[in-house]
């Protein structure tokens, strides 16, 4: 047990002002040391403007091109360096090309039994009429989910980069009080012209882009191609109505919920059919009478997912080049 | 290859010398587009329909849009108009 002393006492002590110095509470120089006033800085302006001569001789010997050989000779070594060097990997790429083998020879090494088995058993094993979906959405479906969230990942890194956040405070830092909130004072506000093509046209650029998603496995498209119209057409919407109409609908919120259950819908709709459909195993998942929409197996609910997550990407890219933000 | 393909791949290769020898930023990303454009009408020639989808709504589309965003935040784009404001003061 310490004993309490009383505080004048405890203020003698070596202990008191020892702690108070490293608290930084109290200066031990402030008020018993005298500072010598400091002489304001001058700058001389003759010294200055014998060092801004001194620095443009130097540079007008570095750069004098007409009296310097050294300098003129590497110039045009380097101009004839340059020129070699691309003469040179032209003709290495064309030679290259020229022992490529022609265009569908028989002896190409993509034609080998994997072509042949997937343009042969294609519509039977994965129910798709078009080939190219059936490969990358079945066959392959492993690659495509690598591509989503390589498209994902993409996204998450612009929104690092480009999105201006708020602080602990809740209070904008200084770079977006800098900017205008949404970006349209330099615009023409609200105009008609564009108004008006923006109504005629949105709605058919995103139903030709949902035609593309849900005919991913009947004809070209899929959901990468689609999912970018859609994207485009949100973008035209934007440009002509302002974020305050898209923002009814389309939130931060939107976005991170619909590319959450997209992608999670994907990987769990691929494992499970990786589990059943893999090493010859019968998927419990019908395929379908083959032309119909509702065929295909898993294709085209996937095809809808990635559709989703690629219309979300591109908005949220434009959203985000735009105010930081969506 | 019929004459309509070698006269796409003539315009493509002109389209992609002119984008690095023009000097105006917005003029190099429209002849950009224009570049996705074409390959776009190639790749329907090349039978490939689905990648004609893709390239016209990415290529001329999204990309060209995100780059004039860009050059207006880093005021690349009105650059000559302001020069000709200056020289009338």
């Amino acid at each position: 047990m310490s004993k309490k002393r009383p505080s004048e006492e405890y203020h003698k002590t070596f202990a008191y002002h020892f702690f108070r110095w490293l608290s930084g509470e109290k200066d031990p120089y402030l008020g018993n040391l005298e500072m010598k006033p400091q002489p304001e800085y001058k700058t001389d302006s003759a010294l200055q403007l014998r060092h801004e001569k001194e620095h443009d001789a130097i540079l007008d010997k570095v750069y004098d091109t007409e009296h310097n050989k050294v300098l003129k000779l590497f110039h045009r070594l380097y101009h004839a360096t340059s020129i070699l060097f691309c003469l040179f990997l032209m003709a290495l790429l064309l030679v290259t090309i020229s022992h490529l083998p022609a265009t569908g020879a028989a002896q190409k090494p993509v034609n080998n039994e994997v072509a042949g088995r997937y343009i042969e058993k294609g519509l039977e094993e994965t129910g798709a009429v078009n080939i190219v979906a059936g490969m990358i959405l079945d066959y392959r479906a492993f690659d495509t989910l690598g591509e989503s969230h390589v498209l994902f990942v993409a996204t998450i890194t612009v929104l690092i980069l480009l999105r201006l956040d708020k602080n602990k405070k809740g209070e904008l830092s200084s770079l977006a009080k800098d900017m205008n909130p949404n970006d349209r004072v330099y615009e023409p506000k609200n105009d008609a012209i564009l108004q008006l093509v923006a109504t005629f046209l949105v709605p058919i650029i995103i139903i030709f882009g949902i035609y593309i998603i849900l005919n991913g496995h009947l004809g070209p498209g899929g959901g990468f191609s689609g999912g970018a119209v859609i994207g485009a057409g949100l973008i035209l919407y934007l440009n002509a109505f302002g974020f305050q109409k898209t923002e009814r609908f389309f939130t931060e919120k939107t976005y991170k919920w619909i590319c959450f259950f997209s992608l999670s819908f994907y990987c769990l709709a691929k494992s499970y059919s990786f589990f059943t459909g893999a090493n010859h195993l019968h998927s419990i998942i019908p395929k379908g009478t083959p032309g119909a929409i509702l065929s295909g197996g898993l294709i085209l609910p996937l095809n809808i997912a990635v559709g989703l997550v690629v219309a979300c990407t591109m908005y949220a890219f434009y959203a985000m080049f735009r105010k930081g933000g969506f | 290859m019929t004459a309509f393909q070698i006269i796409l791949m003539g315009l493509l290769i002109i389209c992609a010398i002119s984008v690095s020898f023009s000097k105006n930023l917005l003029n190099s990303v429209l002849i950009y587009m224009s570049f996705s454009l074409v390959m776009s009408l190639l790749w329907i020639c090349l039978e490939s329909p689905d990648l004609a989808i893709t390239e016209a709504a990415v290529g001329a589309g999204i990309t060209s849009v995100l780059f004039f965003v860009t050059l207006k935040k880093i005021h690349a784009i009105n650059v000559a108009e302001k020069a000709e404001e200056k020289k009338d003061e």
